[in-house]
């Protein structure tokens, strides 16, 4: 059967639509008090996971490419930015601080991705989703055993615990992270961010250079033969990728006041969880991402009742996912049985 | 000197039962091209099982790992059937990488329920004190000796079973093409559901050493040493028996050295960072075979 | 002077000689075949001529550049544009799109153009789509445009594959067993393709081949390899009448 492909542009309104129209229907609950304070709490997490999801669909889905160290490139998002944020507190307005930490973590993050990006993007499939998750391991751990601060004999930083001089402010505390940040991040400028990001995404796509990372995916050999700089861009999608999960990194810090390079945050863990995200909302399917992002974060926490058993029904609930959409048989199966009713549900 | 000695026992006594487990992990990967990220916790599975068995129940240690050993070898043989086999064929390989996390998941959350997230205290299984050489000076731990012990059987046997029996032979020739193997007669299916028993069996074993070692247990203990077997088994070359002995050794020692001289913080980013520097250097690893795409 | 010009080429892999001392001269505008037996290092020709392997020894000019030891990337760019014996599209995009990144290199407009979708962005976008169409057009493409490549039939993907390679504007068009696999008809319809683009094109085309019909029928010189040495060379009618070809061919 011949698949017709749905015009680029379309689609991506309709995924502009849809963060726009989640937003509009979360705000609408808010008025009308129907959003608990609980579920509120979940929307800043709920998009920077989206956008971490987005980042990293980017480069498993349009570069090819596993990676499992975003979570590193938060880390940096994270620490850099709430660094800034943290010494500049008081000294800056809101809003304009917010904008600040943007940039330096999104592009310390971008710095970190291109660096790394060097060395990795020459290593291939496995190895090279081994070595990134090293690399977010090493940038986790470094971040959680340096003590950095600043006092009047200037700025120290060390691996050991140390006094300051008189006047003074520890920055990173060692294991105990950076204290005080200020929650500067909300749900509207999350969302923002999210929109932002899905443009900087969807208009690479549908560009030359998106398509000359997507022919590095399909065939590196035919695409070299016409002529495309596979290393150009490579590093290129990495890096924007990159970017992005500094940038989600960046809001998950102004999100709490407390920010710590534990696994919990910052771990391979977080990065396989954004896999599981990822390769269930559609490999390449950038909306595809926001949407299981938003159902599989929810989903916990709707089985909240059931407590103790929700983390095992929802293994189970992966597993079962995973061999419906991809086992053989079960595509086989699906074509047979829902061929009445084609198009809605096989894919 | 003394002490750099005992550090250095100590750290390929860890890198033994790195070996163990990566071991299993190069075997599985060798023959499935998978990631298998549930392997570490069929360790701590099988650490729960003897935890039963030995210290609740009082048996027998031997009789303990050898019935966890049968409970791991099941698991394996299960979830293999029922996860990981109809994926075989998926499209893409993430799929079976995904649902290897989902069964990472399971078994967590498993353990988490029967056993709650307190760590529960592990009577080693080795009773044996140790020795004392150089007039006490320089004292190892039984355990840390039955450990080398015990992989350096292990690495003998597994070679001496791939290179001498026919289920071994079988074992390569799946690993190197499945099309082929199947001409020649090969049950593929029975061949993969061996190698997932012997890895899983292996993990058990890995799994008694462990929690014998760093004597508690809770449902989240496979998760970092299966993280680092694997990445023992991928500096090895992946694929390779020898590479992952001589992986999970280097690892062993490295962290065990970096703990004690540079910073325990760190010892895990030293670790990773060895990785990184060995596969910059040979892309697919010490031992690891070089395969260049055709044209 | 002539379009391709290649001296003394030899490659060795672990101590085989793949190939050989071996030359060639294509004259601008020229169909030209390279046959020989399985094995007999054609494929490894091309290869060394697209740069995917260095020789070891030896030269290759282009329209009078010396384009030895280049990466496949800048050969490309050079004029060298090929297709492969395994078909190799970029089956994950859609017809259209494998022949807009044949265009790459053709069309430039920088990434705040492709951030902000200027002007610039939206009419360069709009010449390379109508450039593709035209392209897609010639080999009879233009209505499967949107459809994923790996879905079109066989006999559509070789020729995508010709177009996609077209689109990078080359001196010299390289193809490596264009009807592998096709049926009479299909080859027959090949036939003309090649003989299209090669008049509405003005190309020069080395190709490799074994279907015989196909290589008397449209090749006007031959170069047989075996075992990687040049057995004979010349005009097709000459070369096919050689009694060391037909031996090569036929065995003793």
């Amino acid at each position: 059967m011949l698949k017709k492909l749905s015009k680029t542009s379309r689609r991506d309104y309709i995924t502009y639509g849809i963060v726009i129209a989640f937003y509009l229907i979360v705000q609408l609950f808010k008025v009308t008090g129907l959003l608990s304070s609980h579920m509120e709490g979940l929307l800043v997490p709920l998009t920077y996971y989206s956008l971490a999801a987005v980042s990293l669909n980017l480069t498993v889905g349009i570069l090819g490419e596993l990676s499992l160290g975003h979570a590193g490139f938060m880390c940096i998002g994270a620490f850099s930015a709430s660094l800034f944020s943290v010494y500049t507190k008081g000294l800056l307005p809101g809003g304009l601080r917010f904008f600040i930490a943007l940039l330096i973590g999104t592009i310390l993050a971008a710095i970190f991705g291109f660096l790394i990006g060097i060395p990795v993007l020459r290593l291939k499939g496995d190895y090279l989703a081994i070595v990134t998750l090293a690399f977010g391991e090493i940038i986790k751990n470094i971040l959680a055993a340096v003590y950095f601060g600043y006092d009047e004999a200037g700025l120290h930083i060390s691996f050991k615990s140390f006094q300051l001089q008189g006047e003074g402010k520890m920055l990173i505390n060692g294991a105990m992270g950076i204290q005080g940040t200020p929650t500067d991040s909300n749900f509207t400028i999350a969302v923002i961010l999210l929109l932002l990001a899905l443009v900087i995404i969807q208009h690479l796509i549908g560009s030359r250079d998106g398509r000359a990372i997507m022919s590095i995916r399909d065939n590196r050999i035919a695409a070299e033969s016409v002529g495309i700089n596979i290393t150009k861009y490579k590093m290129l999608a990495f890096t924007i990728s990159a970017a992005i999960a500094g940038s989600a990194g960046v809001l998950f810090s102004h999100n709490t006041s407390t920010l710590t390079a534990t696994s919990t945050y910052f771990g391979y863990n977080v990065s396989i969880m954004i896999l599981v995200y990822v390769v269930l909302g559609g490999i390449g399917n950038i909306r595809g991402s926001i949407i299981a992002t938003t159902i599989l974060y929810a989903l916990p926490e709707l089985l909240r009742g059931l407590n103790t058993y929700r983390m095992l029904i929802y293994s189970i609930v992966l597993i079962a996912i995973m061999l419906f959409n991809w086992a053989p048989k079960a595509i086989e199966w699906r074509k047979k049985n829902l061929s009445s009713i084609k198009g809605r549900f096989a894919k | 000197m003394m002490n750099f000695l005992t550090y250095l026992i100590n750290g390929i006594s860890l890198g033994s039962i790195y070996a163990i487990i990566a071991l299993g992990y190069t075997m599985v990967y060798g023959i499935a091209k998978m990631l298998n990220f549930a392997h570490g916790d069929v360790i701590m599975i099988g650490g729960y099982l003897i935890y039963i068995f030995a210290s609740s129940l009082g048996l027998n240690p031997v009789l303990s790992i050898v019935i966890a050993m049968a409970g791991c070898t099941c698991l394996g043989i299960v979830t293999e059937k029922i996860a990981y086999k109809p994926l075989r064929n998926a499209t893409s390989n993430l799929a079976v990488l995904i649902t290897a996390i989902g069964v990472s998941y399971f078994l967590q959350n498993f353990a988490l329920l029967v056993f709650g997230a307190n760590p529960k205290a592990f009577t080693s299984v080795v009773s044996w004190e140790g020795i004392s050489l150089a007039g006490d000076e320089l004292k190892i731990q039984g355990v840390t000796i039955v450990t080398i012990v015990v992989s350096l059987i292990i690495l003998l046997v597994l070679q001496l079973f791939i290179n001498k029996t026919r289920s071994g032979q079988a074992m390569l020739a799946v690993s190197e093409d499945k099309g082929a193997a199947t001409l020649m007669g090969i049950d593929v299916n029975k061949t993969i559901s061996l190698t997932f028993a012997i890895g899983s069996g292996l993990a058990a074993i890995a799994g008694a050493l462990l929690c014998s070692a760093y004597p508690t247990i809770t449902p989240y203990t496979g998760a970092m040493p299966g993280i680092k077997a694997f990445v023992a088994a991928v500096l090895g070359g992946i694929g390779s028996i020898p590479g992952a002995m001589i992986g999970g050794l280097l690892l062993g020692v490295v962290e065990i050295l970096s703990k004690r001289y540079i910073s325990t913080q760190l010892a895990d980013a030293i670790v990773f960072g060895i990785l990184i520097i060995i596969l910059l250097v040979k892309p697919t690893g010490l031992l690891g075979k070089n395969i260049q795409e055709k044209v | 002077m002539a379009l391709l010009q290649v001296d003394n080429l030899s490659i060795s892999f672990g101590g085989l000689r793949a190939v050989d001392d071996f030359n060639l001269t294509i004259e601008k505008g020229e169909l030209y075949g390279l046959i020989g037996p399985n094995g007999a290092g054609k494929t490894t020709v091309f290869n060394l001529l697209t740069g995917v392997y260095q020789p070891n020894e030896g030269l290759i000019t282009l329209d009078g550049q010396n384009i030895t030891g280049k990466s496949t990337i800048e050969i490309n760019q050079c004029g060298i544009a090929r297709t492969f014996q395994n078909i190799r599209l970029f089956k994950d995009l859609s017809v259209i799109d494998n022949v807009k990144v044949g265009l790459h290199n053709q069309y430039h407009y920088s990434f705040m153009d492709t951030m902000l979708r200027t002007g610039k962005y939206r009419r360069t976008e709009k010449e390379i789509t109508e450039k593709a169409c035209a392209l897609l057009e010639v080999f009879g493409l233009q209505d499967e445009k949107d459809f994923l490549s790996s879905n079109l039939p066989y006999g559509k993907q070789r020729k995508l594959e010709i177009a996609r390679a077209l689109a990078t504007n080359p001196k010299l068009l390289l193809l490596d067993e264009p009807a592998a696999g096709m049926n009479p008809n299909e080859t027959g319809e090949l036939m003309d393709t090649i003989a299209f683009v090669r008049k509405n094109f003005d190309m020069t085309i080395l190709l490799i081949e074994h279907d015989m019909k196909l290589v008397s029928g449209i090749c006007e010189k031959l170069t047989v390899l075996n075992f990687g040495r040049v057995l004979c060379q010349g005009k097709t009618s000459d070369v096919l009448n050689n009694p060391e070809v037909i031996t090569a061919y036929l065995g003793e």
